[in-house]
């Protein structure tokens, strides 16, 4: 039970990395009706960018680990921003009006050129950080021997995914910038009749899904303590399949997904093998899109003829 | 764009204005090149020596890469206002059209004559031989991958998996049960198949990109369960000593049973290079042969039309079930014999040969060819491979080049490389249609 408990934990936190990356997925496919492959390795830009701002900043002399963290937050927030927005400019605004495999092919490509770009750019092995964050608490303490934790960098992830997701659906559900993108999700034609500036909230999507992205990367770096250049593309995918499964076009979906995918891949590699925690995952995945073709929250598409 | 530059009389100040808007865009995408590059390319991250990370600064090639981007920006928008009205609207003479019409019409042909011949011509340059099997192999994998996407219709992100399925099926029936490759060829075609189908059951509800990530997420599954079932497949070592093919029974070997001893001409390892040359040649053709021949049977007619509306295929009667089991069972099969290829020729597979990567790029191929055309398949695939072929010198950019090249082609050609569909039904003349009007189907 304790075991359990501690792997529910653990798949909870994973969950919610998962979940963040999940949104920008959800939210630029509900506006723009495409997959953005490149997401994933947005989120891998992310984490390096968290990683080399941490290292400057602790060469710098600063040791508050509060404020090193708010720094390397806002700092790869914005910087991976303006990664998504430039991604955008490039390589997807250019074919909007194309068919639809065109903006897919050319995503893929893009995802090709960051994940190779980090690696040019900061080498292909593994960068290890430290410990930032120490420490924890004991929840349960059994007479077996084994401890449920629950870890300072785990309290850290789920407050920080909680309270972005907060201001983000504030901001989804109560702002003007949220109406646009509502409405251009709707009918973009009408939406640019009506006065909403199409292109520029499009972009306004990509760059808050980037920023989600790179909160995620940055959480993954606390988490685990290390970033590598491949690490975008099974982290995308995996956040892709929770988009699917919760739903995709829908934001509590999203996280639901994600957090089901998170508690999927930890209970897997807890109770059967570690090998096999991808193949557990996809295999829902089709499972799921079998008998709820829609995901979990989604809606059921009208087919117009 | 263009406000100023491309008017037909240019006043001296609009000229200016031109000028100063160049300059203003270029300044700005310098800036955004600075804050991108700045921590990515400015400082460099290593592990040190004692496993703690250490940082150097890197200002210069940060510098370099922001003045590069501010030129590049400068030229790019110099081209686009200068010589990009002009090339929009292109012009063409009667005469000139009708010659590119005969042309295009030779170009197949041509292109056949061309390929039988190059062994002959390129007999002692064992680099192009090997090159041009490669590229042939991605016309196969290509022309298998069209009938899926390019004539039914359905998005399928996972096709690499058929091909391990192939190579994989050949490499364990013939280190295990020592069968021969022309036994194993059709054996693998036949498991590639099946595994289609068991692919086509659970995806026949799904449309659009759900299909592309279920087939994504199928591909990875293979390749995982590849690596991790070591008992069979030997896992991330893959499967070595995979026996060549023979000429039907008589082995292309120095002895004195082989190939050369019976003929009585000299051995020559350029002999097996040949053959397998012809032997991907006529796989590739025989998939041509195929799908063309399919074209015009009842079911290649109700692929196209799956691929144009699936509600109307339904209401005209058509079992959308079949059509789809059977695109995806075609479409694998000849993935499956590609695969068997790929391992008799390399003589040694592991799951490293069968990544993503390799569906994206006959995906690419398959849209760069115009989704559908045959021949645009054949000169995309020449495309590709041949230009990713000339960076290999280049070896950490490659996949970087490789990237921005899918990237720009996909901007420049949306429609891929050749705009037009022949109809395989008409009524006097075939007129070929722009593939502007060609649905790329919902699935």
């Amino acid at each position: 039970m304790d075991y359990f408990a501690q792997q529910l934990i653990n798949g909870f936190v994973l969950g919610s990395i998962y979940g963040l990356i999940a949104i920008g997925y959800t939210m630029v496919y509900g506006i723009v009706g495409m997959i953005n492959f490149a997401h994933g390795d947005i989120f891998m830009i992310g984490g390096f960018i968290a990683l080399i701002s941490f290292l400057v900043l602790v060469s710098f002399g600063l040791t508050a680990v509060p404020l090193i963290l708010l720094i390397v937050l806002l700092v790869s927030m914005a910087i991976t921003a303006l990664y998504g927005w430039t991604v955008e400019r490039i390589a997807y605004r250019p074919l909007r009006h194309s068919f639809r495999l065109a903006p897919m092919l050319s995503a893929i490509g893009m995802s090709f050129v960051l994940s190779n770009y980090s690696q040019i750019a900061q080498g292909a092995r593994v960068k290890p950080v430290p410990p930032i964050i120490t420490g924890g608490y004991t929840l349960h303490a059994s007479s077996g021997g084994f401890v449920v934790q629950l870890s300072n960098v785990q309290v850290v992830v789920v407050i920080t995914t909680v309270v972005l997701l907060a201001i983000f659906t504030w901001l989804v559900a109560r702002t003007r910038l949220g109406r646009d993108m509502r409405a251009c999700e709707q009918d973009q034609t009408m939406a640019a009749l009506l006065g909403v500036d199409v292109d520029r909230t499009i972009s306004m999507t990509f760059v808050i899904g980037a920023a989600l992205a790179a909160v995620a990367g940055m959480m993954y770096l606390l988490y685990y303590g290390l970033v590598d250049f491949f690490m975008g593309f099974v982290a995308g995918i995996k956040a892709f399949t929770a988009a699917v499964l919760g739903g995709i076009g829908s934001l509590p979906g999203a996280m639901l997904g994600g957090l089901a995918i998170g508690l999927i891949e930890t209970l897997w590699s807890a109770y059967f093998s570690v090998e096999y925690k991808d193949v557990a995952a996809f295999s829902i995945l089709i499972v799921v899109l079998i008998f709820l073709p829609t995901g979990l929250l989604g809606r059921p598409e009208v087919e117009k003829v | 764009m263009g406000v100023a530059a491309s008017a037909p009389a240019q006043t001296h100040a609009s000229r200016a204005l031109g000028a100063a808007f160049i300059l203003k865009k270029a300044l700005i995408s310098a800036f955004v090149a600075l804050v991108l590059f700045s921590l990515m390319i400015g400082i460099r991250t290593e592990a040190g020596p004692s496993g703690q990370l250490i940082y150097w600064t890197r200002f210069g090639e940060l510098a370099a890469m922001v003045a590069t981007v501010f030129g590049g920006s400068i030229i790019v928008e110099l081209l686009r206002q200068w010589w990009g009205p002009v090339g929009t609207i292109r012009i063409v003479p009667p005469p000139v059209q009708k010659a590119l019409a005969v042309a295009r019409r030779a170009i197949a042909p041509l292109l056949l004559v061309f390929t039988f011949l190059v062994p002959v011509i390129f007999y002692d340059q064992r680099y192009i031989l090997d090159l041009a099997i490669l590229v042939l192999t991605y016309v196969m994998l290509g022309w298998g991958l069209n009938v899926v996407v390019g004539l039914a219709g359905l998005l399928d992100l996972g096709y690499v998996a058929f091909y391990a399925v192939g190579a994989y099926s050949y490499a364990l029936l013939a280190t295990n049960f020592g069968l021969s490759f022309w036994v194993c060829l059709p054996l693998a075609g036949i498991l590639a198949a099946f595994w289609g189908m068991l692919l086509g059951f659970p995806v026949l509800r799904l449309r659009g990109d759900y299909l592309a990530i279920v087939t994504l997420a199928f591909g990875e599954i293979i390749r995982l369960v590849i690596i991790n079932w070591q008992s069979l497949t030997g896992g991330p070592n893959g499967v070595s000593g995979i026996p060549r093919p023979t000429l039907f029974g008589i082995p292309l070997t120095p002895g004195d049973d082989g190939l050369a001893a019976r003929l009585g001409i000299e051995f020559s390892p350029t002999h097996r290079i040949v053959f397998l040359f012809y032997l991907i040649l006529a796989m590739a053709l025989l998939t041509n042969w195929v799908t063309i021949r399919l074209r015009r049977l009842p079911i290649g007619r109700a692929w196209e039309a799956l691929r144009e509306d699936e509600v109307a295929c339904r209401a005209l009667g058509i079992n959308t079930t079949t059509t789809k089991l059977t695109a995806f069972a075609t479409g694998a099969m000849f993935g499956g014999l590609a695969g068997a290829f790929f391992a008799t020729r390399q003589g040694f597979i592991s799951p490293e040969s069968f990544t993503f990567q390799e569906s994206a790029l006959v995906l690419a191929i398959v849209v760069l060819g115009g989704m559908g055309s045959q021949l645009g398949v054949a000169l995309a695939a020449l495309t590709m491979i041949g230009g990713f072929e000339l960076f290999r010198g280049l070896d950490q950019y490659r996949m970087l080049v490789f990237g921005i090249a899918m990237v720009v082609l996909m901007i420049w050609r949306p429609r891929g490389l050749i705009g037009h569909r022949d109809p395989t039904v008409f009524l006097k003349r075939s007129h070929a249609i722009s593939s502007d009007l060609v649905k790329e189907g919902h699935g």
